[in-house]
């Protein structure tokens, strides 16, 4: 311990107490605790072996001195030297201990009111979702008929970020998807004899379902979470504001490029996704059930309706259009702070993986009411 | 030696020491062989043109930014050791506050002001709950504003709160980028009087960037004057004022060189 303190209550009807060596923050609490006295006499504190103090150490014989006074009692410093009572001086009595966090209340109604801000919040995300999705469905419609500018240049970094530069990996994601469901499925079809439909399985499974289906879920994660960042940190930094002081549209700037990018990009992805799924298959059925590539192309082409390809294709721009408004909306609704920024990132991606499995569930359905099975 | 050199004798007492020091972005340098000492105990002003690079060499002492040649030296001990508890021991030593305040958004003003204490201390919380208390009052800022976020705060109370989060260990060495800008002319004459207390009662050594000139005649021992990637000169104002440079001409010489002269704010408050 670098400080020292001694009491001597032995004076005439005074409490004092010597105070040496280094009064610093480093054993602050030490100081503190020894200093901690129920006042009963006048105070002299007796300063002239302090060696050096800091603002932590003022703080403390401060602190002593203001409880002193307050119970009634003088309380006298003595022997500092004048660079120590300047600083004694200066600090003055230290202020009583604010809150340090906002206060909540009692933990129990804190509990309720989370709860009940929490639907509250989920209702209002709905309603600002909507309003959202309208404003965005305008301006989208402007500019689709002209009224409006299309920032062509930001729509082509767009599609580059969220398509050419995933190419890589949603080639690998499929082409071992593929690999996999042709292996599983040439297993159970053996038990029947019947392992050549491993093609029908492969050919309709991935042009119909998962082909468009795990190009979405990666295209979220990619970029409905980049999107969600980017504009979340904007919105921090004051850049929204300074946009639409500018008279510029936020929507327009940061919303549409992504949205139209992303619902085109989604439709070439899930077609180039469902291509390395099919050459993972042909590449499983070559080696394991020995058809040769050409009989493996001529299969599918019979295989493979028409209508699986259109249904596909139809399902991806949709899903395009869901991933890229749930990222800006959520960027778009990201506050004041880093954290705000990071829970609004995972929403986006939470919800919009969650609503392209809704919506593809929806369009399973539909089209197989509509006879298209 | 130079009169105006940055350069202090070899048996000086310096808090830092930088020596070639060389830094720069992709293919530009920024600064070329800088030579700079800030002696223990003084204030030390750092002044140039926007974009000349104060805000990087400040960056680089500390160890943000990579240096690319050259020697640092804080309290004699090498700031470019990549040993971590090297790094760590010297981070003990100083407090930085930075040009934007960079507050931790997710904390309270207080707990921002808590984090350097939890880290290289361990105080019981209602004691760090009075000194962050403390510290709030003595940059100027209400005790109330202990329980905001960053968000709540205005401009020059982000500045302030970040000044309070740099000074929580009273650290033997301070570097402080743009201190007063976002201050009004009150708050920053009384940032002015807390500087030289904690300067002449702490013997804090203060490593300042800022274009105030108030501050610099106020509580600067010396100013460097960095252009062309060097300190062009380094002395008090006065002696800066008798230079031959251009820029330095135009900066002390201009109206409000002259005029920050003239009338002191540090002594009217
Ligand atoms: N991370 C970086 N990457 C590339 N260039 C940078 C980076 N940081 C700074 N620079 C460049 O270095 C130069 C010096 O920047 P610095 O921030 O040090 O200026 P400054 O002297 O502090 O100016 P001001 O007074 O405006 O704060 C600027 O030209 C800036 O463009
Ligand atoms: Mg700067």
């Amino acid at each position: 311990m670098g400080s020292s303190v001694s009491w001597n209550d032995e004076g005439a009807g005074e409490a004092r107490v010597a105070l040496a060596g280094r009064l610093t923050i480093d054993d602050v609490t030490d100081l503190a605790n020894a200093l901690a006295r129920q006042p009963a006499a006048p105070l002299v504190v007796d300063m002239g072996g302090v060696t050096a103090i800091d603002t932590a150490g003022a703080w403390a014989v401060n602190r002593m001195v203001r409880e002193w006074q307050a119970a009634g009692y003088t309380a006298q410093i003595d022997g500092a030297a004048p660079d120590v009572a300047r600083l004694l001086a200066a600090l003055g009595a230290p202020p009583p201990a604010a809150p340090v966090r906002p206060d909540l209340g009692n933990p129990i109604i804190v509990q309720l009111e989370r709860i009940g801000r929490a639907v509250y919040g989920q209702a209002h995300n709905i309603g600002l979702f909507l309003a959202f999705l309208g404003q965005t469905l305008v301006v989208l419609g402007a500019t689709l008929i002209g009224r409006r500018p299309l920032r062509w240049h930001a729509v082509v970094h767009q599609c580059e970020v969220i398509a050419v530069n995933a190419l890589g990996i949603i080639a690998l994601l499929l082409f071992l998807v593929g690999l996999v469901i042709a292996q599983q499925g040439a297993v159970q079809l053996r038990q029947f004899g019947a392992e050549v439909f491993t093609v029908n399985l492969i050919g309709r499974a991935t042009t119909r379902e998962l082909g468009i289906l795990l190009t979405a879920i990666m295209v979220a994660g990619r970029s409905g979470s980049a999107f969600a960042a980017q504009i979340g940190s904007m919105k921090l930094n004051q850049e929204i504001d300074a946009l639409r002081t500018i008279g510029l549209d936020p929507i327009e700037v940061l919303v549409i490029p992504r949205v139209i990018a992303c619902s085109l990009m989604l439709v070439g992805l899930a077609f180039y996704g469902g291509l390395w799924a099919l050459i993972a298959g042909g590449f499983y059925v070559w080696s394991d059930l020995s058809m040769p590539p050409a009989a493996y192309i001529t299969r599918l082409q019979e295989v493979i309706l028409q209508s699986d390809f259109a249904i596909g294709l139809i399902k991806a721009p949709v899903f395009g259009f869901i991933i890229a408004l749930m990222g800006c909306f959520h960027g778009f609704q990201a506050s004041s702070n880093a954290e705000s920024v990071g829970s609004r990132t995972t929403q986006a991606v939470v919800e919009s993986i969650f609503l392209v499995i809704v919506f593809d569930a929806f369009f399973a359905f539909f089209f197989s009411f509509l006879g298209y099975n | 030696m130079e009169p105006l050199s940055p350069v202090l004798p070899d048996d000086a007492d310096v808090a830092v020491r930088v020596r070639g020091l060389v830094t720069g972005f992709g293919d530009r340098t920024l600064h070329d062989h800088l030579d700079l000492d800030v002696a223990r105990g003084e204030v030390l002003g750092l002044v140039g043109g926007s974009g000349s690079g104060k805000s990087v060499l400040m960056r680089t002492i500390i160890g943000l930014n990579p240096a690319r040649a050259g020697r640092i030296e804080i309290f004699g001990a090498n700031a470019l050791d990549p040993d971590p508890v090297a790094r760590r021991n010297l981070r003990r030593q100083w407090g930085v506050l930075f040009q934007e305040g960079a507050l931790f958004s997710g904390l309270t003003v207080a707990e921002n002001i808590e984090v350097p204490m939890r880290e290289f201390l361990s105080l019981p919380e209602p004691v760090m709950a009075e000194l962050a208390c403390t510290r709030l009052r003595q940059v100027g800022l209400p005790v109330d504003a202990a329980a905001k976020y960053p968000s709540e705060l205005s401009g020059g109370m982000k500045k302030r709160a970040g000044l309070a989060r740099a000074l929580a260990l009273d650290p033997p060495l301070l570097f402080l980028d743009e201190p007063t800008s976002g201050l009004d002319p009150i708050s920053a004459a009384g940032f002015d009087n807390l500087i030289r207390l904690l300067k002449d009662t702490l013997g804090l050594t203060l490593f300042l960037i800022t274009h105030d000139l108030d501050t610099l005649i106020a509580i600067c021992d010396r100013v460097a004057v960095l252009g062309d990637g060097k300190v062009l000169a380094c002395g008090t104002v006065d002696q800066l004022r008798a230079f031959d440079h251009p820029w330095v001409q135009e900066y002390f010489g201009g109206p409000r060189g002259r005029a920050a002269t003239t009338l002191p704010r540090g002594e009217a408050a």
